[in-house]
């Protein structure tokens, strides 16, 4: 890869070496922790307490701070799970095919999450807890992908050959993403357009926006210190027999 | 605004409540599960070690 700077690639190189990203990941999870907890707790106080009530759909509408971010992390944490899918099958990094798995629980969370606040959301809007909509049914698709990952990855006993059967799959389900991000302008639904999303004017107030935006990255970091956990399991399970993990057992013992 | 009228939600409290109480359990649980997974993956290896070494 010659077209890569050698500091760079050395650093990628460091960075993506078992041992190393494990010290790394244990240095950096309090910190993401703390920033987590903060925004958490500022959005959750802006989004439940200081936010008004909802001209239309009174207090039923605060719903949106959970539903909102678990949608966009859903679709976001499926791009990362691609991403590290392209990785891993063209430089056969390890490191990315453990990102990869790792992610696609968190992912199938958070798809869970927008689908059940969903609909929570829908009962008393709607009068409904679902309809065969195309917003609603592109995202069960995407939770059957996340699982399909999940499922596929443990039924092929050699990991290096899960990891490649997985990425493909990753890769193929993306064409998935466009649809259930334009699926409320390509078809007549019953879900709303975006609000937030279009940047130069969002249909929202001011006061209703700034928690969204706060759930929002504080979903992101959830997302950062979540996968790095699972990382963690993950690189273990797969170097049981390697001598950084002896060497760590000891410590520990 | 009172705890009471905080908690009523605007009557809405039936579907804004179990709305965040799932998505505070799915987010816990990813994030309990791989740490109380590694432990217990850490406490088999040690007995395996210790078999090995009383060999």
């Amino acid at each position: 890869m010659s077209w890569i700077p050698a500091p760079v690639s050395r650093f990628f190189h460091r960075t993506s070496s078992p041992p190393h990203f494990y010290a790394l990941a244990d240095r950096f999870i309090p910190w993401l922790t703390a920033i987590f907890l903060l925004l958490l707790g500022a959005g959750l106080y802006g989004g439940l307490y200081l936010a008004p009530t909802d001209y239309q759909q009174g207090d039923s509408y605060r719903i949106i701070y959970i539903h909102v971010p678990a949608a966009w992390m859903s679709l976001f944490v499926y791009v990362m799970m691609a991403i590290m899918g392209g990785i891993a099958l063209v430089w056969r990094m390890k490191l990315a095919e453990v990102m990869l798995i790792s992610s696609a629980p968190i992912g199938a969370g958070f798809t869970f999450v927008a689908l059940v606040t969903g609909s929570l959301w829908g009962k008393p809007m709607w009068g409904t807890w679902w309809v065969w909509d195309a917003r609603l049914t592109s995202e069960l698709i995407l939770l059957f992908l996340y699982l399909g990952v999940i499922s596929l990855y443990g039924a092929i006993e050699d990991k290096r050959s899960a990891a490649r059967a997985v990425s493909i799959l990753a890769l193929v389900g993306v064409v998935n993403i466009p649809i259930i991000h334009y699926s409320v302008e390509w078809w007549n639904t019953l879900h709303q357009p975006a609000t937030v999303s279009k940047l130069d004017k969002p249909s929202i107030h001011i006061t209703m926006l700034v928690p969204l935006l706060l759930m929002a990255i504080a979903f992101k970091f959830y997302y950062l210190i979540a996968v790095l956990q699972a990382a963690k399991l993950e690189l273990l399970k797969r170097e049981t027999s390697s001598q950084w993990v002896k060497n760590m057992l000891e410590k520990q013992a | 605004m009172s705890w009471e009228s905080f908690w009523y939600m605007g009557g809405y409290a039936a579907y804004v409540w179990p709305a965040y109480g799932v998505t505070a359990l799915v987010l816990a649980a990813n994030l309990v599960w791989p740490v109380w997974q590694r432990k217990q993956l850490f406490r088999q290896l040690a007995i395996k070690q210790k078999r090995a070494q009383s060999k």
